[in-house]
């Protein structure tokens, strides 16, 4: 067996204190393997999002200990996460989160910026994955010139530019119509399929989770449900 | 790494021109301010050191009167005449010894007219002033023997009554004295005051007594010692002849100044460097003003673009690298600031030193200063709100809206 890419042991997460204390995760153990395609569901509130922060390095356990690649996570300090986001991660948010005056191409470029590589092989390994995620012809243009379904391709991107091992994506098509949705989808799972980046995704919806070829349910802070996707895939 | 800080702080500043613009603005009349009084200082004093170089340094002025404080006291200090002259001049120690009496008057040639300081007083007035003759000649012993109606012009006259033509040999009218024109004096440009040294006509001192004034007083003595004397001597030497014609007994104070133009420059620029200090200390209130005005922008700034700056922190973004960002564009603001400022202020003081008559005397040290100055104030104030942005939890600055 070979290491984990995520390897959670009994991890539980808290805010607050005393009265006020709110128990988010209580005791989740889990592995994801380098490859996966992973679907996490659940109702709000039941620590799906703790459950990704912390997956995402954004976060740390409060007690438990979560291995990343078999590195502990939960030691390290937010400069030393900030690397492992750097060098092995890459995030998709609901609202796209672009940086809104800058082009396309400049918002697959910052975390190459932040590898400390020169512009001009930022500019190529951002134009690169642009082509992958079928925006070729459109690196100029700002976040406010594209539509939906296209800002969520640059943000793919981004994700994509440094060679992540992992893309984690939360609610990927929950600002995206029906058909944008399906090919967002397409392309994360092409990405899983043929580069063979792990995806970790959170979403509410039973016909985006269908994608995935693994589905966590969480419920009150406990895995309920941890299954093989069967069907379409 | 630093290179994109300093690109992205260009973008940022460019982004918000009305809002960068004043937030600098403190840094700028800071920095301009002291430009412009360090230059305009700078100049006086160097006018100051090139009127005493031109004077020589062992000229003594005579003037009635005891030097003190307070309120005057009634009873009037008596006038020299030109018998003391005279006799100053017996010293072995005086090389040069000129009386001289100045009132304003009015001054007329043909249709042109002007009014001026008119001196009277001798030949040797040029030789102790240091100052030479444009055209024509000086007064000839006989002239002023006579008190004859001849006068030396300041460049100022020349050119108010006879513009660019020769006035050699003109006639021009001081109220009721007609006079010919026998010398044109060399430019000399504005005194330690600012006054125009320029607007002058000499006439010989009798001429002045017997014709203009109505009586023999003289004014004031400049005496030029010989130049292996020290000044202290010849003060001491001309206190006692002094002192013997006036018979003034042992114990009693003099009712009569020496004073020696040392002593009166470096009163001068003592005074040029308090005022010099006090306006810097105006100018760093006002860079502390300056500061504080960009620390508040930056804070402002940092809050705007909370989610952006959880965007950097979740794509792999150090605290140090997001705290770089942040204090490069407070840098980057404040040196702006701070180049604007020195232009300004160079202008500045270029047009005071035009208005005052000083030379304009811009400094590298105090410019490179100030830029200097205006970098550390982008350090100092935009640290606070760097760091702010710089320990933002990821999570939390995402899901701001």
């Amino acid at each position: 067996m070979p290491t984990p890419l995520i390897d959670f042991r009994n991890v539980t997460r808290t805010y607050g204190a005393g009265e006020a204390e709110v128990r988010a995760l209580e005791g989740i153990s889990l592995t994801i393997q380098p490859g996966e395609f992973v679907a996490i569901m659940g109702p709000s509130g039941s620590g799906k999002s703790t459950a990704m922060n912390i997956i995402g390095c954004l976060d740390r356990p409060s007690s438990g200990e979560y291995l990343f690649q078999g590195i502990p996570v939960q030691g390290l300090d937010q400069d030393r996460r900030a690397l492992l986001r750097r060098h092995a991660l890459g995030f998709v948010f609901q609202g796209f989160n672009l940086l809104a005056r800058q082009s396309a191409l400049e918002n697959v470029e910052l975390p190459l910026i932040y590898k400390g590589l020169p512009k001009a092989q930022r500019e190529a390994m951002a134009r690169d994955a642009l082509r992958k995620v079928g925006l070729e012809g459109r690196e100029g243009h700002d976040p406010s010139q594209l539509s939906g379904g296209q800002q969520q391709r640059v943000a793919i991107a981004r994700a994509l530019a440094g060679g992540p091992s992992m893309i984690l994506a939360d609610e990927p098509t929950g600002n995206l119509d029906s058909a944008r949705s399906h090919e967002i989808m397409h392309l994360l799972q092409a990405l899983n399929r043929d580069e063979g980046i792990t995806v970790v995704m959170v979403t509410h919806e039973e016909a985006i989770a269908a994608y995935a070829k693994r589905l966590m349910v969480f419920t009150d802070g406990h895995l309920t449900r941890d299954e093989p996707v069967m069907g379409r895939a | 790494m630093l290179w994109e800080a300093i690109r992205l702080a260009f973008t940022a500043i460019i982004r918000n021109k009305l809002r960068s613009f004043l937030t600098v603005l403190g840094v700028v009349i800071g920095v301009a301010a002291v430009i412009a009084m360090v230059t305009v200082g700078a100049g006086s004093s160097a006018q100051v050191k090139a009127s005493v170089e031109r004077l020589g340094t062992n000229v003594l002025v005579l003037r009635p009167g005891r030097v003190r404080m307070g309120p005057p006291t009634g009873e009037p200090s008596p006038r020299f005449t030109l018998k003391d002259a005279a006799a100053l001049y017996e010293l072995p120690i005086v090389a040069y010894v000129a009386p001289q009496s100045s009132s304003s008057f009015p001054v007329v040639a043909g249709n042109a007219n002007t009014s001026s300081q008119v001196t009277g007083t001798t030949a040797e007035y040029l030789q102790v002033q240091n100052w030479p003759l444009a055209l024509g000649r000086s007064f000839e012993p006989g002239e002023e023997a006579s008190g004859a109606g001849v006068c030396i012009l300041g460049q100022t006259v020349r050119d108010k009554l006879f513009g660019s033509s020769d006035p050699l040999g003109e006639t021009v009218r001081l109220r009721g004295l007609a006079c010919q024109v026998i010398g044109v004096l060399s430019a000399r440009g504005a005194g330690s005051f600012g006054q125009d040294q320029d607007e002058v006509v000499l006439i010989p001192i009798k001429a002045m007594h017997r014709r203009l004034q109505g009586d023999t007083e003289v004014g004031s003595i400049s005496i030029a010692l010989l130049k292996s004397v020290e000044s202290v001597d010849g003060i001491r030497a001309v206190q006692n002849l002094l002192r013997e014609r006036r018979e003034i007994a042992i114990g009693e104070g003099d009712n009569f100044s020496v004073t020696d133009m040392k002593d009166f420059n470096s009163l001068l620029s003592g005074v040029n460097s308090v005022m010099t200090g006090l306006l810097s200390a105006v100018a760093a209130v006002s860079l502390l003003v300056g500061g504080i005005g960009i620390m508040n922008i930056m804070l402002v700034s940092v809050t705007e673009r909370t989610r952006e700056i959880g965007i950097r922190l979740a794509v792999g973004a150090s605290g140090g690298q997001v705290l770089t960002q942040f204090l490069v564009e407070a840098i980057v603001l404040s040196v702006l600031g701070g180049c604007l400022g020195i232009v300004v202020g160079l202008a500045l003081a270029w047009g005071g030193s035009i208005f005052l008559a000083v030379p304009f005397t811009p400094s590298a040290m105090i410019v490179a200063l100030a830029f200097g100055f205006s970098a550390v104030v982008g350090v100092v104030f935009g640290y606070f709100p760097a760091r702010r942005a710089a320990r933002m939890d990821p999570i939390e600055a995402l899901r701001h809206q």
